[in-house]
């Protein structure tokens, strides 16, 4: 456990800053949470409002069960007390986004309750500086409609598509104390979401929005009077509204004003928060449970089948590349942060064992770095995502396999890539096709060095009395000769021998 | 009452709200009355018969129904409901 030393800096002194999120996460699914209309992003306006979702009197909410599923495995993936009981509330508030005039949620009896997540400040070694995050709880409730300002000069347009999506309220303990913990908190949360596939993380889409609770203190002293900030949707926007937040409340308290309980709003434009002051008479949401649907109950089966259905998590993961496959602690975070990295990585190292015909444990080095640095790189270049990568795992582990045996040489492993990239061919092919297999022929070796030792008297000289370094210029010189084709280790060993 | 009418966004005439009060706190008492009964260690009945919560497949059957959900608005334009501008 790791004490943040994040501190304001005040004309009083030091402040320290106390922060608790509220993420809503959409959960995967195809309809929503109380009826059969489809959660797609991007349809036209309204066509996707079943009479439910408009609430037409007499209409009747239906849980969908998948909804019900995937709150429960996340709560599982987080470590969390599963409710079996479980019962829904209306929060009621008039607003034109929501035609009920209530928002079906959990407010009494959540789904899930108590857990935590585990966090690491430091990327590079993340077993060094951890700490863990309390979760309060997960509930599953309604989203609201859309509503679009700008369309028309004196009134507002409603778009219902996302009325009646189910969302999972994720709710943290106040444990968060610098903007950089709650940065890695979003992200992990984010990964653990990806991982159990119950939401898609994608921020842009709107599918993970961040309601930041933060407040200031001496440290020591009792927590203060905390800012709500609704709706923030990065994790840069996140760090950014904790950093501006709080010193508006340190100005604030050092000019001898105190801090109100209010909503406030994130404007990324001006990269500041100001209140919303319209909704301060609007909190009186007079919850009651809702009558048109019974409690949640579930049984062992439900939770049996959950549980069973979870994948291996990232911190399950990254342990076990580091202990089972022997990879350094940063590369086997930076595999397993995205599912869709592990998953391309396991399937490159089920690949790479099959072509080399070794256990995976001996391979997998070797992928990692190939995956790290090569594929990553020309992922970069190209702008894309590992799934969009032109690239198989097969190709890949075809590639890694000619430079496990010798075939090739790191250096023309790299240009072999370049090829593969260029014209979808596989390695194999290439190399055969153009000629750059390494040799290991120590005639042809022995000539190329002799030729550039003849060409390098001076530098020969000068190597023979004590400047050692440069013997790479040596082998730089005969694997150019080489057209880089020659076995980097016998080059170096027939210099050796001739020089020495 | 006047909060009560307007979180339930009900406009009323302090003349209907005077004739209100008095139905109000009639039907106040009587709920409390309901206090009177000691349900220690008795949990909160939600269904009359045992019944438990039925479960929907997650398939998509409703939807795509655009011209029925905007009938009966007062406004409708360009496939979306109007209303009175509302900014926050």
């Amino acid at each position: 456990m790791t004490e943040s030393t994040y501190r304001i800096q005040g004309a009083t002194g030091e402040w320290e800053v106390v922060i608790g999120l509220e993420v809503h996460a959409q959960v995967t699914s195809h309809a929503k949470l109380f009826s059969g209309a489809s959660t797609t992003f991007g349809a036209e306006p309204n066509a996707q409002v079943s009479l439910v979702d408009a609430a037409m009197p007499g209409m009747l909410p239906v849980p969908n069960g998948e909804c019900v599923r995937q709150a429960v495995r996340t709560g599982m993936a987080l470590n969390a007390q599963i409710n079996r009981y479980s019962r829904f509330d209306r929060k009621n508030y008039f607003y034109a986004d929501l035609p009920q005039g209530y928002q079906i949620s959990q407010l009494y009896h959540p789904i899930v309750g108590e857990g935590g997540i585990e966090i690491s400040l430091d990327e590079k070694n993340p077993d060094a500086q951890t700490k863990t995050i309390g979760i309060e709880r997960l509930h599953l409730e309604q989203d609201a409609g859309k509503l679009m300002h700008d369309q028309h000069p004196t009134m507002s347009y409603v778009d219902l598509n996302r009325c009646g999506v189910a969302l999972m309220e994720i709710v943290s303990r106040p444990d968060m104390r610098s903007p950089a913990e709650a940065g890695a908190y979003l992200k992990k949360l984010r990964t653990i979401l990806r991982y159990v596939g119950s939401c898609d993380g994608n921020m842009e889409e709107g599918s993970m929005r961040a309601d930041v609770n933060v407040s200031v203190r001496k440290p020591g002293d009792e927590f203060g009077t905390r800012t709500e900030t609704k709706n923030v949707n990065s994790v840069r926007y996140v760090m950014a509204t904790i950093e501006h937040e709080a010193n508006r409340q340190v100005d604030v308290l050092e000019s001898g004003g105190t801090i109100v309980q209010e909503t406030r709003l994130y404007d990324p434009d001006k990269n500041e928060t100001r209140s919303m002051r319209s909704k301060e008479d609007a909190h009186d949401y007079r919850y009651f449970p809702d009558p048109d649907l019974l409690p949640l109950e579930l049984d062992d089966a439900f939770l049996d089948a959950c549980k069973e259905s979870l994948p291996e998590l990232p911190d399950a993961k990254r342990k076990r590349y580091e202990s089972e496959l022997g990879l350094s602690a940063y590369n086997a975070a930076v595999l397993t942060a995205e599912a869709e990295t592990a998953r391309w990585f396991e399937a490159l190292l089920a690949e790479s064992a099959k072509a080399q015909g070794k256990p995976e444990a001996d391979v997998a080095k070797a992928s990692a770095n190939w995956l790290l640095s090569e594929l990553y790189g020309a992922l970069n270049r190209m702008g894309k995502t590992i799934d969009e990568s032109p690239v198989s795992p097969a190709a890949g582990a075809e590639l890694v396999a000619l430079v496990a045996d010798g075939t090739i040489s790191g250096t023309i492993a790299k240009q072999v890539f370049e090829i593969m990239l260029e014209t979808g061919d596989g390695a194999g092919k290439i190399v055969e096709e153009r000629g750059l297999k390494q040799t290991s022929d120590t005639g042809a070796i022995d000539a190329a060095i002799a030729k550039v030792l003849a060409d390098n008297a001076d530098k020969v000289e000068q190597y023979r009395s004590g400047k050692e370094a440069l013997f790479g210029f040596f082998v730089g010189q005969t694997m150019k000769a080489m057209q880089g084709k020659a076995n980097p280790q016998m080059v170096n060993e027939q210099l050796k021998k001739v020089l020495n | 009452m006047k909060k009560i009418a307007s979180l339930a966004r009900i406009a009323m005439t302090d003349a209907e709200i005077e004739a209100m009060v008095p139905e109000f706190n009639g039907i106040l008492g009587w709920v409390e009355q309901l206090g009177e009964v000691d349900v220690t260690g008795i949990e909160p009945m939600t269904a009359v018969i045992p019944n438990t919560l039925r479960l929907r497949e997650d398939v998509v059957t409703d939807g795509n129904i655009r011209d029925k959900v905007l009938a009966n608005a007062p406004a409708a334009e360009h496939g979306f409901f109007g209303v009175p501008k509302v900014i926050e």
